[in-house]
This record gives C-alpha cells, sequence and structure tokens, in this order.
C-alpha cells in the first residue's frame, strides 16, 4: 500500500495535475480572501471558504479523473492486479494519495486566520474547524471522483461524470424543492429508490434470487407501512433525499457557527461506501 | 507447482476458454502455442490472477489463485502482453516501485534491482524516462519487473514481439539463463520460437488444449502420415499398376500434370522404407521416375492440422478423415 502511496503522490507531482490543482484551489482562496476579508474587513475566514466551495466541482475531478481510468487504459493496471497486493490496499493507497494532494492547499488556507488575527479580531476556532470540514468534505468528492473513475477507461469521462455528480450534489437544495411532498408520492419515490438499488444489486451479483427478494421485500414492507401510517411517508422524499445535500454541514458551520456531529459521520460514511463501492466495481469487471 | 483444473471463460456468450486442464512442473520451459485469439493471453491473465475464471481453479503451489490470492501472487512474476509501465518515471524509479509493490524487503530491495538491471541489459538506461525509450528497451523494462525478486514462476506473454532480432536472441539466452532455477512459460504465436526455446509445447486453440508434449514427441505425433512422393513421367492408371507390387502402400492420391507426368502422394504403412521398392518397380515397368521423396510431417504442419481443424480437434479423427478420401481414389 505505501509503495503504491507513494509512487502516486510522485506522479501527481511530476505530472503536473496536482500543482496545477494545488496553484488553482489556492488562487481562488486568494481572491475570496482578498475580498471578502482583505478589502471588506469581514473576520471570518470560513466565510471566504463557502465561496471556494465551487471550485471543488472542478479541482477534484481534476485529481480522480485519472486514477483508475488512465490505469486501465494504459493496461498498468495489470501490475497492480497481479501483485502480491490486495486490490482493498491498491485503492485505499490511491485514495490517501489524492487525500494527500488535498491537504497541501487545505494546510497553506491554514495561514489565512493568522493574517487575518494580525489586522485584528479572527475567530480561530470556527475558522480552523471550517478548515478541517473543508478538506473532509473534499475527501468524500474524492471518493466520488475515484469511484466514477474506475467505471470508465476515459478521462473524460471521468471528469465530465465527476463535475456533473458534484454539480447536481452541489444544486441539490434547489433540485430538491421540487420533488413533491404528499405521501403516496413518498411511497412510489421510495419504491423507485429500491428499485434502483435492486438492480444495482442484480448488475453487480448476478443473483436474481437477492436483487428480487430485496425489491419484493422492500416493497411489501413500503406498502403495509402505508396502510397501517401513511403519514410517515408525508416529505419522506425531501427528508431522505435532503441527506445528499453534503456540502451544508459545512455551510451550517460557515455562515450559522453550528457544527453538526451526525454531518460528520454522514461525510465518513459515504467515503466508505464509495470506497467500497470502488473496490467491488474493479473485481466486477475482472469477472465480466 | 501450477495446476491448472477445469478452465472455463466465459465473455458474454462467447467462450475464450473451453474446460483447460494441466498441470506445469518445476524448472521447464513451457511454451503456449497458438494462433491469434486462441485464449492464451486470457489463460496468463487468470494463471496470474488478473481475471476470474467462470469456471474451474488455478492452483500456485498449493495456493489457489483466487482464494489466496497474496500467497499465490508471490510466486508469480508476470509481463502482459503490453509491458506494464508507467511512462512517467524513470527505469529505476519504477523498478524501485515494482520491487517494494512485490514485497520485497527493504534492505534487499537495491540489490535486486542492481541485479535484474545487469541481467536485462538496462544499466545505460536507468536514469532515463520509460516514455523516451525504444519498444525493445520498454519489453526489457517489463521483463525485468516480471524477473524481480526472483519469483519461482515467470510467466511472459509474447516476450518478443516488437523487437529487432538481435534483441530476440539476446531475450531468448535470457529466458535459458532463467529457466536454470525458475519455471517459465511463454506464449508465442511464432512457432519457430516456441520450438528454439521450450521444452515443452502445449498448443492451444479456440480455448482448448489440442496437443501438449515436448517438440520432438509432437513431431512424431504424425509420423503415421508420412507420405512418399513421387514424379512418373507416365499416366496415372499405368502408375498404379506399377505400383500394386508394392505391398506396404496403404493409400495413393495421384494428380495429373500437363506436361504428361503424373504426381503421386503415397500412404505408407507402419513408417517403413519403400523408396527402394519403388524405384525398382519403376524400373522394372521401364518408367521413368522423376522424383522420389520422403515427406515427413513437420511442426509447422501439426500446428496448422491441430490449429485449423473445423473442432480444432485430435489427430485421430483428423486420419480418419483422410483414410476414408483414400479409400475413393483407390
Amino acid at each position: 500500500m505505501l509503495a503504491i502511496y507513494k509512487r502516486e503522490l510522485r506522479s501527481y507531482f511530476q505530472s503536473m495535475i496536482g500543482c496545477v490543482f494545488i496553484a488553482f484551489l489556492v488562487a481562488f482562496a486568494g481572491i475570496y480572501f482578498m475580498a471578502y476579508n482583505l478589502n471588506a474587513g469581514y473576520p471570518y475566514f470560513s466565510y471566504t471558504l463557502s465561496g471556494v466551495l465551487i471550485v471543488f466541482l472542478v479541482g477534484i475531478p481534476l485529481i480522480t479523473m485519472k486514477s483508475f481510468s488512465e490505469e486501465r487504459k494504459n493496461k498498468t493496471d495489470q501490475l497492480l492486479l497481479t501483485a502480491p497486493v490486495s486490490l482493498r490496499k491498491v485503492v485505499m493507497g490511491k485514495y490517501l494519495a489524492m487525500v494527500s494532494v488535498l491537504a497541501v492547499p487545505n494546510l497553506i488556507f491554514c495561514l489565512f486566520p493568522l493574517i487575518i488575527k494580525m489586522q485584528g479580531t479572527a475567530y480561530l476556532k470556527v475558522d480552523y474547524i471550517s478548515i478541517a470540514v473543508f478538506f473532509l468534505l473534499g475527501c468524500v468528492y474524492i471518493a466520488i471522483g475515484m469511484f466514477l473513475s474506475s467505471l470508465t477507461e476515459s478521462q473524460i469521462i471521468a471528469f465530465i461524470t465527476t463535475f456533473g455528480v458534484l454539480l447536481v450534489l452541489y444544486l441539490w437544495d434547489g433540485i430538491l424543492s421540487f420533488l413533491p411532498s404528499s405521501a403516496i408520492s413518498g411511497v412510489v419515490g421510495i419504491i423507485i429508490l429500491l428499485t434502483i438499488v435492486a438492480v444495482y444489486v442484480q448488475q453487480m451479483t448476478g443473483n436474481w434470487f437477492i436483487s428480487g427478494g430485496i425489491e419484493l421485500i422492500g416493497i411489501a414492507a413500503c406498502v403495509v407501512t402505508y396502510i397501517v401510517k401513511s403519514s410517515l411517508f408525508e416529505n419522506i422524499l425531501t427528508k431522505f433525499l435532503g441527506n445528499l445535500a453534503l456540502a451544508n454541514v459545512f455551510t451550517d458551520i460557515t455562515s450559522n457557527s453550528i457544527v453538526d456531529v451526525s454531518g460528520l459521520i454522514l461525510y465518513l460514511s459515504v467515503i466508505v461506501v464509495f470506497i467500497f463501492l470502488t473496490v467491488q466495481a474493479i473485481q466486477k469487471r475482472r469477472w465480466s | 507447482m501450477i495446476e491448472v483444473k477445469n478452465l472455463v471463460k466465459k465473455y458474454g456468450s462467447h467462450l475464450a476458454i473451453d474446460h483447460l486442464n494441466f498441470k506445469i512442473e518445476k524448472g521447464k520451459i513451457y511454451g503456449f502455442l497458438g494462433p491469434n485469439g486462441a485464449g492464451k493471453s486470457t489463460t496468463m491473465n487468470i494463471m496470474t490472477g488478473y481475471l476470474g475464471a467462470t469456471e474451474g481453479e488455478v492452483l500456485i503451489n498449493g495456493h489457489d489463485i483466487l482464494k489466496e490470492p497474496e500467497e499465490a501472487k508471490k510466486h508469480i512474476g508476470y509481463l502482459p502482453e503490453l509491458p506494464p509501465l508507467y511512462t512517467e518515471m524513470t527505469v529505476q524509479e519504477y523498478l524501485d516501485f515494482t520491487a517494494e509493490l512485490k514485497g520485497i524487503s527493504r534492505d534487499k530491495r537495491e540489490s535486486s534491482v542492481e541485479e535484474v538491471l545487469k541481467l536485462a541489459k538496462l544499466m545505460d538506461v536507468r536514469g532515463r524516462l520509460i516514455r523516451n525509450l525504444s519498444k525493445g528497451y520498454r519489453q526489457r523494462v517489463g521483463l525485468a519487473q516480471a524477473v524481480l525478486g526472483f519469483p519461482d514462476i515467470i510467466i511472459l506473454d509474447e516476450p518478443t514481439v516488437g523487437l529487432d532480432p538481435k534483441q530476440i536472441i539476446e531475450i531468448r539466452e535470457l529466458i535459458r539463463k532463467l529457466a536454470k532455477d525458475h519455471t517459465v512459460i511463454l506464449s508465442s504465436h511464432i512457432l519457430a520460437e516456441v520450438r528454439e526455446v521450450c521444452d515443452y509445447i502445449m498448443i492451444i486453440s479456440k480455448g482448448r488444449l489440442v496437443a501438449s508434449d515436448t517438440p520432438d514427441n509432437l513431431e512424431h505425433l504424425m509420423d503415421d502420415s508420412e507420405t512418399v512422393e513421387i514424379l512418373a513421367k507416365t499416366e496415372p492408371s499405368r502408375l498404379r499398376e506399377i505400383l500394386s507390387s508394392v505391398n506396404e502402400i496403404s493409400g495413393i492420391k495421384t494428380e495429373k500434370r500437363a506436361d504428361g507426368t503424373t504426381y503421386a502422394a503415397l500412404e505408407v504403412k507402419e513408417h517403413k522404407d519403400i523408396r527402394e521398392k519403388v524405384f525398382f518397380a519403376f524400373a522394372g515397368a521401364n518408367c521413368p521416375l522423376l522424383m522420389l521423396n520422403t515427406n515427413r510431417a513437420s511442426l509447422e504442419e501439426i500446428f496448422l492440422e491441430l490449429t485449423q481443424g473445423e473442432t480444432g480437434s485430435k489427430l485421430l479423427s483428423a486420419e480418419r478423415e483422410e483414410d476414408e478420401t483414400d479409400a475413393g481414389d483407390l
């Protein structure tokens, strides 16, 4: 795992991508910092960071796009998969290398609150917590980007799909307001989601028994619950899918100074889920 | 060493490997021979754990490649068809990385990289980026990677593709050197190459093992179909009449030529040398014999015979068909 981690990290800085990513993020943070904190004199760096969030949408796909698609295209994945290293370690090595690249601009960000402090009052606690959560959110995005990269051979497609998914997540709050709130539409929505999960399970395992079972039991549970207590389904889609607006946890800190611990746990679980899915996607390809 | 049991690989509905069985023993050079698309690379990819098999199992020194992948992969060095090189690294960096990846302990890493650099004659280019190397050198870097750490089994998929004749000879020498204390498996669609280096040949066609033996034994496999070719200045019917006195002939195929001569291929029973008898038969009949020639099946013919048959099937059935046509001729 260490070998892969070191190689990946070196490759990011040898091939410019890492440098471009860091320069890009720091430059935009600098612009926002100058506008909000220095010119307007607002003492919270966390507010600046929430502006930088949109730069992630372009920056993260830049570092995740090549993680697996390039290996597959150049057939170097043959080296990794035939080496005496488990697939989980290969994925973790690559993931940690990307996280390390992301850590560099975040460490640079740690200097900004100090600059504010030099000029007068600074709210260091909020600022540092928001930098940490900003970094964690980046880790979530990287996990998503890595998964999408493992699905394709083309870096361009990996970039575009990651950008698209991140953009949808960014705009999620707005999209959510279009969802219906009645109980019956809630049931239908849940069943549609369940079907998507069942189709995915079917794709991965090829086992009609498991996927069909999930679908049937799920539908039965929904219908029974609906009959017994239909009020449960009111607004369920907004509540359930609202969790996907991942950035909300971060913006809560920057705009209201509220740290939502369950949100942080959500971040960690999303990371774990996408690393798991990446391993599964690669495994699946070996068998098809 | 390696045991492949009942291996099946399907790509959708296409059967790439069809119930393959073989065993590989220590200290020999094995050659996988087969036309393009026969399933050589797929077999190798499964043996090294890159692909999963649809059915069957592969045991490497007793470890199942799918159930205990890490243990099994430790014994294998693999050079795929396209060397898996990171082109933005230098040769030295790349080999250091693969050494670490293969779990060679820190103190031995440097010396083992040094050793393979010497072995693959890469000392001059060790500091150069792989991107700037020629195809031949890249192949050697791939080979160095496979040999690194000297695993028991070294699997090479078409190791000499794209190399110039001098490099081919060098790589062959290298393979022979390695075979002294390792098992080497290589694949090729070039017959001469396999024959040159390998102790044991496995011919694969359409995902099935159609023959496996030493090169010499494979040649003997077709002894039964040894033929004698003759060219005589006479009509086909007269030729058959003259040869009727030679009892050892089991079948005659004739072909009339425009210049009044007849070409004939004679099938011989139980490998007897009938040339003298044929000569005297024609001399006795006062008929000029223009050519007399024994034709033994070469490895090329065996290869074609085995791989081009509709079912790629056994020699036996191929022979039977021939017998039938001969009977018709007679």
